[in-house]
């Protein structure tokens, strides 16, 4: 008998814009894998962010949306109000999500809306070319935090797990990373939680992916995924931060 | 019998494929693709078990693992357990 | 024979919006339009429709591209202050080219302003208002009824052309009671959304986006939507003229003052003066043609609006190369427009431009 890993139906078979060892890549791999898995690639609908994955919409072989600079939630709950038989997630930068859409992800996990979110963390801004995120780590180097981040004047980075770990909306939270194998297995492993939870209909998913951005941490892709496991998950702990259906089940 | 195929045409490089490999099966190449990287190609395919996890961490989705597996055996590889579309 | 009842502006244009099959109402509370989101609260779930109080106008506006991106009606409401907000969306929905219905009830601005009716938000509506060459199909409504069926050619309007449409209406217009017709007074002209986001079964995916990066991509794009607005421009004008056909004077006015103005207009009638009214309907596109023949033997025109010089711009645009003089009554500030100083207004008129009694 022959097994044979392939590139997944759900994402077309062509090049990306991101640069060598961008962990956007591995993500989409992972969504699509688990989208053809659950059997659900045409009533899948994506929701694209503006940031370096603005052009998920051409690397999904499915329906896929852009959303203005962080309002993806918001857009993601017009589709699943309108249409409930879609699965709906929104996949989401750290500048898109926890600093200019700050106000619209806080709003849709409140409300419980019965979409995924793919968060993914690597603590800058890429696309616009290496700008300090609200999740760039105090020390961390940017193009605008030349001295690295100053936390008495810049804060320091938001935690957006634990932040929606405790809206009762939420069911479902966890951090996980692509930093080695089994990291990416959990972490498609979460994904599918996420979006399992939503195809039983079952409310309000989320999913923090720490990430690497080699080029704007100025690391070769190699090092940028020890610096996730040596520094990252330090100031982002992994783990799975909610699960109300696997808690009651244990109940 | 397992076999490793890279699209070595679309590598960009970035190696997380070799540092994945627990056989040091595959190998920056010495020459240049037409993107003018140094891609990865399966070196030592002979010591290839087929795990897939070269597969689960390339960022182009451009490695395909195939292995040969007994009749009645589980699956044993991590990658054949999570990752990876299968046919 | 449908029934009518006694409804304010806002409550009858969200019935309306019901009645047009629209199911999803999304919008953040600000006056002078709280009874479109109280009435759609209480209203939507009765029809198996979606209302969400979303947590601000930036929300409201983007979960209206949701739902129309996935090929449902959603209709979204707000006042001045709010609609600036929602630019950033349409904007949005004019390059993604999704249909969907927007209503401001204009309050006086600018800032946060007050809360009395004006139309100081009129370039904003006309012009664009977000980021981009991009056009808004505008109605301005003058009565409760007319708001109704201004609610029902939106919809159609914004599926034919896959644009969002804005209502221009005011505070009064909101808040007013008067007899309306709903029930059974749309005729449905449904169309198939190809485009819509619906899942992929059976077909390729679809995308929508208004990212275009390609070279000279977004020229043919915006050249494409430039030649889609000749077309609204073609077929979409829409106005009336009041006794324009010998008018010396012409009066012109939207919405609210325009009723102001036939009023004023049927008591210089009876004095034997011939003035006449235009009315736009559409403010964009705006029907400049039908302006520029109504006012064909008028010696004087009078714009009446409730902001400060506006309006009169289009009017200038529409008469340009034409010798008639374009006078003004503008009152902005969030302050009705009273009869009396549109009759003074056209006394002026009369006199400063030497108009006779027939």
């Amino acid at each position: 008998m022959k097994s044979k890993i392939t590139r997944p139906e759900s994402l077309k078979n062509v090049e990306t814009h991101y640069c060598a060892g961008c962990g956007h890549g591995i993500v989409h791999r992972l969504i699509a894998e688990v989208v053809d898995e659950l059997g659900i690639r045409e009533r899948v609908v994506g929701v694209a962010p503006v940031g370096c994955a603005v052009l998920a919409y051409d690397y999904f072989n499915f329906d896929v949306s852009e959303a203005a600079h962080g309002r993806a939630p918001a857009v993601a709950t017009g589709m699943k109000r309108a249409r409930p038989d879609l699965i709906v997630f929104a996949y989401q930068g750290d500048g898109d999500l926890a600093a200019i859409g700050t106000a619209e992800i806080i709003h849709a996990a409140n409300r419980g809306e019965g979409i995924t979110v793919i968060f993914v963390n690597n603590g800058v801004y890429g696309m616009t070319g290496g700008q300090m995120a609200p999740t760039t780590m105090i020390g961390q180097k940017t193009e605008t935090s030349p001295r690295g981040r100053i936390a008495e004047s810049e804060g320091n980075p938001i935690r957006v797990a634990e932040l929606l770990t405790q809206f009762d909306g939420v069911k479902f939270v966890e951090r996980c990373t692509v930093s080695k194998p089994h990291n990416v297995l959990k972490a498609r492993a979460a994904i599918k939680a996420a979006l399992q939870i939503q195809v039983e209909g079952k409310g309000f998913g989320f999913v923090e992916i720490l990430s690497p951005c080699p080029t704007y941490w100025g690391l070769q892709p190699r090092v940028a995924m020890k610096m996730i496991d040596e520094r990252m998950t330090e100031v982002f702990p992994l783990g799975r931060y909610k699960n109300v259906y696997a808690q009651a089940a244990a109940r | 019998m397992a076999k490793v195929i890279i699209d070595t045409r679309r590598c960009k490089g970035c190696e997380l494929c070799v540092d994945a490999c627990p056989q040091g099966v595959i190998a920056m190449s010495k020459s240049l693709n037409d993107k003018g990287v140094h891609f990865a190609q399966p070196a030592r395919l002979e010591d290839c078990t087929g795990c897939g996890l070269c597969a689960i961490m390339c960022p182009e989705a451009i490695i395909e693992v195939e292995r040969e597996e007994a009749q009645g055996q589980g699956p044993p590889g991590p990658a054949h357990r999570g990752s990876g579309a299968r046919s | 024979m449908a029934k009518k009842s006694l409804m304010c502006g806002n409550e009858a244009l969200s019935e309306a919006a019901i009645e047009a099959g629209c199911r999803c109402y999304f919008g953040y509370p600000i006056t002078p339009q709280n009874e479109v989101t109280s009435y759609m609260s209480r209203r939507m779930p009765e029809v198996n429709g979606q209302f969400v109080q979303s947590e601000s106008e930036l929300a409201a506006i983007n979960m209206v591209f949701g739902a129309a991106v996935v090929g449902a009606r959603a209709i979204t409401s707000s006042s001045s202050p709010g609609i600036s907000l929602m630019q950033e969306g349409i904007s949005y929905l004019a390059g993604c080219e999704l249909p969907a219905v927007i209503v401001n009830i204009m309050r006086g601005g600018p800032g946060l302003g007050n809360i009395g009716p004006s139309q100081a938000d009129y370039f904003q509506a006309t012009r664009g208002g977000g980021h981009g060459d991009y056009r808004t199909i505008v109605l301005a409504p003058s009565s409760v009824q007319e708001l109704v069926d201004h609610v029902f050619l939106a919809f159609d309007l914004a599926d034919k052309y896959r644009n969002p449409v804005m209502i221009l209406g005011d505070g009064v217009l909101g808040q007013m009671v008067e007899p309306v017709e709903i029930a059974g007074r749309h005729v449905a002209r449904r169309q198939a959304k190809e485009w819509a986001l619906t899942g992929c079964r059976g077909r390729a995916p679809n995308k929508v986006r208004s990212l275009i990066l390609g070279e000279n991509e977004l020229l043919e794009h915006n050249r494409r939507l430039q030649e889609k607005y000749r077309q609204i421009e073609e077929g979409e004008m829409r106005s009336e003229a009041v006794e324009a056909g010998d008018a010396e004077l012409l009066l012109v006015a939207y919405g609210t003052p325009s009723r102001t103005c036939r009023a004023a207009l049927r008591e210089f009638r009876q004095r034997r003066y011939r003035v006449g009214l235009f009315r736009p309907v559409t403010l964009w596109p705006f029907p400049s043609a039908a302006l520029a023949s109504a006012a064909k033997d008028a010696r004087a025109v009078l714009v009446v609006e409730m902001s400060a010089g506006q309006l009169i711009e289009d009017v200038r645009l529409s008469l340009a190369g034409r010798a008639v003089p374009i006078d003004l009554l503008g009152k902005p500030g969030g302050e009705v427009l009273q009869g009396a100083e549109v009759d003074a207004a056209i006394e002026k008129a009369i006199s400063m431009h030497g108009l006779k009694r027939r």
